[in-house]
């Protein structure tokens, strides 16, 4: 064999391998999404049908049963809303340390690290009785809450991290033109960080939307998102695999197809820009 | 810029994490020494060590923190073992790259209720599943997966949901390893394997770190997982301290206890934070 | 009168001295280099100057006014960073107005100033264009017409050739210098290329360690070093230093011991008290190879051709090596013995401490 066709077998087998590895990794959620087009007893068929005539009716029943759309526009409002007021919080933080720093900046940029450490199960408890003694249990408001403060540290790192990267020159010239602070941030960081802060946004909703401790432990039904709604079909309607495949497909489709497009910026994201 | 306007910009992110984190834990630490159910109200008074001791002495809480030191540990090994061979296998221009990538991250983006559930019963089921037809097409018995390897199930899943993001962040970090550095180790006879040993994995050190750190966070707080698919059981086997704490709170409306395990939990996982931020944070550069 | 004056200015950071009193007075329309190794604290002092460092002590005077405590944006100056530093999110014409525009000047001034600024710098073509889109030497551009546009009191230069490729960086040199003559403003440029420096300055500012090492045109720092670290910073190949002991001293000349021979050095041009040993700095110019009497002799290690002429690196008895410029088609062979003539009237003396304890003789 030449060195060229050795080159192009290890190429190909290369391939090979990483599809399988994707396939793999992929049918599950690929197996939940064919379901969803089944009737109940092609659901559980043994051996498990690959082809069969597809209907929409699981997908009707759920919207008509459970509500989707209700615990969806919960899921959004909950998402978008915790975003943007984190972001409106953490913007000006993290630009201060970035361009600012003192001699705290790296400790209380940790500290805020290690609040994501404290486990929510150490809070359960006091949030559950001040929600209730507030009467924000079962209620977007308290989810929003939460979510924002819960997404704090990691949006503010990010942030950072981002805007650390920034040539510091570029601040400066516009310094030396004559900018004020005001002028620098509006005219000059945040037209920089564009892309920055929409995949920090990004990955600020994907983690609200998934989030499951505090909508499972908060909510019964008026506020409950999506990952609450497909809690309640892990018991009772267990058996109604169609119609679970339709559900969640519905509630991850979404989010999936969100983060397909963005999936380059959330590595950066979620690792603080600290992998490029 | 002056010092006081910098501070000003910081402070609406500080005193706000700083009161979710005080306030919510001081009232927890004074629940945890005082009588509280929910099922029986205006009996408050001091116990003391008491919900510390009933917390410790319950038959769930040893298996509850092994089963979340296990979990953690296991994930972490399973997702940075998998993600570094996986990622520096296929670290190559090939067809569809931009596909797989896509396919890979999907898991990641599963919210962990719908995860719960299609691995309990889609893939894991031991009549219908996947795995029990296929178990049965090799001639196997099938297994039931979550009454008989409870804790493993819930490690299947959860490694299924942080395999996508470590092999991501891996592959990323890949791309900026320096191509000269790997030629000249191969004009200097290097094999693959030395290639991989001596720099690639050096060069994913840094990486390596922010995985482990990210994951901690997450997996220490495993929760919608046990709840939907096993329900922390069959007895404790696959309880952890959340689904403990929860349990507690909300089920046996033992408020008082459950405040002494969130205290204990707190501490599990400042423990962990404690070297896992300090080796950590000299990665991150400041 | 001093246009920027400069006095006792201190830099310190938590545990680094980095200015150490600088006193300077730089007159209008001066074009000034402060040159220096790196670590000098070149570029601390002019960022100082922008306003993009505090000071933590003395004061900075310009055109008559305290601008010590003024923010950069209040002080009238327009720099050029080593990076450039264009907007990428503008236009090559945004980042050329960006200043106008927040100083509020009128749409009809801005687009009058644009168009000359990059008529006389042939950015015609790439006004629409984004910064990643140019080449290296129109960034460079873009940078310098940004700083032009403004009309500033004083341009700040921070090393901005370093990026480019030598050939570009010698024509931006030139258009530089051709600049500083058409606009008359006064210009500071840091650099560590003592080339740039000798071929720009009018006056050069030689930095090290945080304090001024001398002040002075590009030839005096040549001719008059007043130190051992200034002689052998400027002038390439460096000026050669041998150690000598044995000092005699005649009634109108110093016989100084080199390897065994004496040089006969002027009286009238020493300075200061007689000290017990000296360095005797010989530029490599100022030496000629000759067959045989010369003033010390030694053993071709090396030739260097560089067409125009050549550098012969001679191993002298002492084992020390030194460098003396040779004409370009010389039949030197590796190995050979020779003898060299020492050019005493252009010889330098310092003393134990490095500072300089001759003066230049009189031109005739």
């Amino acid at each position: 064999m030449t060195l060229n066709q050795q080159r192009k077998l290890k190429t190909f087998l290369t391939g090979l391998f990483a599809w399988t590895v994707a396939l793999v990794l992929f049918f599950p959620i690929f197996w939940m999404f064919i379901t969803s087009f089944k009737t109940e007893l092609q659901a559980i068929s043994v051996p498990p049908s690959l082809f069969f005539e597809p209907t929409l009716d699981n997908f009707r029943i759920v919207q008509e049963r459970s509500d989707y759309i209700h615990h969806a526009w919960n899921s959004v409002v909950t998402s978008f809303g915790s975003t943007i007021i984190a972001l409106i919080i953490a913007i000006p933080a993290a630009y201060s340390m970035a361009f600012f720093p003192g001699k705290k900046t790296k400790d209380i940029l940790l500290w805020m690290l290690s609040t994501k450490m404290l486990p929510a199960v150490g809070v359960l408890v006091p949030i559950y009785i001040l929600c209730r003694d507030y009467g924000l249990l079962d209620s977007k408001t308290a989810l929003v809450i939460i979510f924002t403060l819960m997404n704090l540290p990691i949006i503010v790192w990010m942030l950072f991290s981002y805007f650390k990267d920034l040539p510091k020159e570029i601040l400066e010239a516009a310094r030396m033109d004559g900018a004020t602070p005001w002028d620098e941030v509006v005219k000059v960081v945040l037209p920089l960080s564009v892309g920055a802060i929409s995949s920090t946004a990004l990955l600020s909703i994907v983690l609200c939307w998934n989030e499951a401790f505090w909508s499972l432990n908060l909510t019964a039904s008026d506020a409950a998102p999506l990952t609450a709604m497909i809690a309640s079909y892990s018991s009772p309607e267990g058996l109604f695999w169609a119609k679970l495949s339709a559900a969640s497909t519905l509630a991850c489709a979404p989010i999936v197809i969100f983060g397909w497009f963005c999936q380059k910026q959330l590595v950066q994201g979620l690792t603080f820009g600290a992998v490029k | 810029m002056k010092r006081s306007i910098t501070r000003l910009l910081m402070a609406p992110s500080v005193i706000m994490l700083l009161v979710w984190m005080i306030i919510p834990l001081s009232m927890t630490i004074y629940f945890s020494t005082i009588r509280y159910n929910l099922l029986y109200p205006g009996q408050n008074n001091f116990v003391g060590w008491m919900n510390f001791e009933f917390f410790i002495t319950d038959p769930g809480f040893i298996p509850a923190v092994s089963n979340t030191l296990i979990l953690l540990l296991s994930v972490l090994i399973i997702t940075v073992v998998l993600g570094v061979m996986l990622s520096a296998l296929i670290d190559k221009p090939f067809f569809g790259q931009g596909i797989v990538r896509v396919l890979l991250i999907s898991p990641f983006f599963i919210m962990p209720t719908v995860n719960a559930l299609i691995w309990k019963n889609m893939m894991m089921n031991p009549v219908y599943g996947i795995f029990a037809w296929i178990s049965e097409s090799l001639g196997f018995e099938p297994i039931d997966w979550l009454s008989s390897y409870p804790l493993m199930s819930v490690i299947i899943m959860v490694s299924w949901q942080w395999l996508p993001f470590a092999i991501l962040v891996f592959v990323t970090a890949l791309q900026s390893q320096d191509t000269e550095q790997k030629e000249a180790a191969q004009m200097d006879g290097a094999t693959g394997w030395h290639i991989f040993r001596y720099l690639t994995i050096p060069h994913l050190a840094r990486p390596i770190a922010v995985v482990v750190m990210i994951e901690t966070i997450f997996l220490l707080a495993v929760f919608a997982e046990i709840f939907v698919s096993t329900g922390g059981g069959p007895g404790y086997d696959s309880t952890n301290l959340a689904y403990l704490i929860y349990n507690q709170a909300l089920l046996q409306y033992d408020v008082g206890v459950a405040s002494a395990g969130g205290l204990f939990a707190v501490l599990l996982a400042n423990i962990v934070a404690f070297f896992l931020i300090r080796a950590v944070g000299k990665n991150l550069t400041v | 009168m001093s246009y920027l004056a400069i006095t006792e200015l201190q830099k310190h950071y938590d545990n680094y001295h980095a200015l150490r009193g600088i006193n300077l007075s730089i007159t209008e329309g001066e074009f000034v280099v402060f040159v220096g190794p790196s670590g000098c604290g070149k570029s601390t002092l002019l960022r100082t100057i922008a306003g993009l460092e505090s000071s933590t002590g003395g004061t900075i005077e310009l055109d008559g006014r305290d601008i010590t405590e003024l923010a950069s944006s209040k002080r009238d100056l327009a720099m050029v960073f080593q990076s450039y530093a264009l907007y990428p999110h503008m236009t090559v014409a945004d980042n050329l107005s960006f200043a106008l525009r927040l100083a509020k000047v009128s749409d009809a001034e801005i687009q009058e100033k644009v168009r000359s600024v990059s008529a006389s710098l042939q950015l015609d073509a790439l006004l629409e264009r984004k910064p990643k889109e140019l080449s290296g030497g129109q960034r460079q551009r873009v940078a310098i017409g940004r700083a032009i546009v403004r009309q500033p009191k004083v341009f700040l230069f921070d090393e901005p050739l370093s990026n480019l490729d030598a050939a570009l960086r010698v024509q931006m040199r030139l258009e530089l210098a051709r600049l500083h003559k058409k606009l008359g403003t006064t210009m500071i440029y840091v650099t560590h290329d003592q080339v740039e420096a000798m071929t720009l300055a009018d006056r050069v500012v030689i930095l090290n360690a945080g304090q001024i090492e001398q002040v002075g045109t590009p030839l005096e720092l040549y001719r008059q070093p007043n130190s051992r670290f200034v002689a052998e910073f400027i002038g390439t190949p460096k000026m050669n230093l041998i150690a000598a002991n044995k000092l005699v001293r005649h009634e109108d000349s110093l016989a100084i011991d080199l390897l065994g021979q004496n040089i006969m050095f002027p009286v009238n041009r020493l300075k200061g008290p007689l000290p017990e040993s000296v360095i005797v700095g010989i530029r490599p110019e100022h030496m000629t190879l000759v067959d045989q009497g010369g003033d010390i002799s030694g053993r071709i290690e090396l030739v260097e051709h560089l067409g125009s002429e050549a550098y012969a690196h001679i191993q002298l008895s002492s084992d020390q090596t030194i460098i003396v410029k040779a004409p370009a088609r010389s039949e030197l062979k590796d190995g050979q013995e020779v003898s060299i003539n020492i050019d005493v009237s252009e010889v330098i003396l310092f003393n134990e401490s490095d500072r300089v304890i001759s003066v230049i003789p009189e031109e005739a």
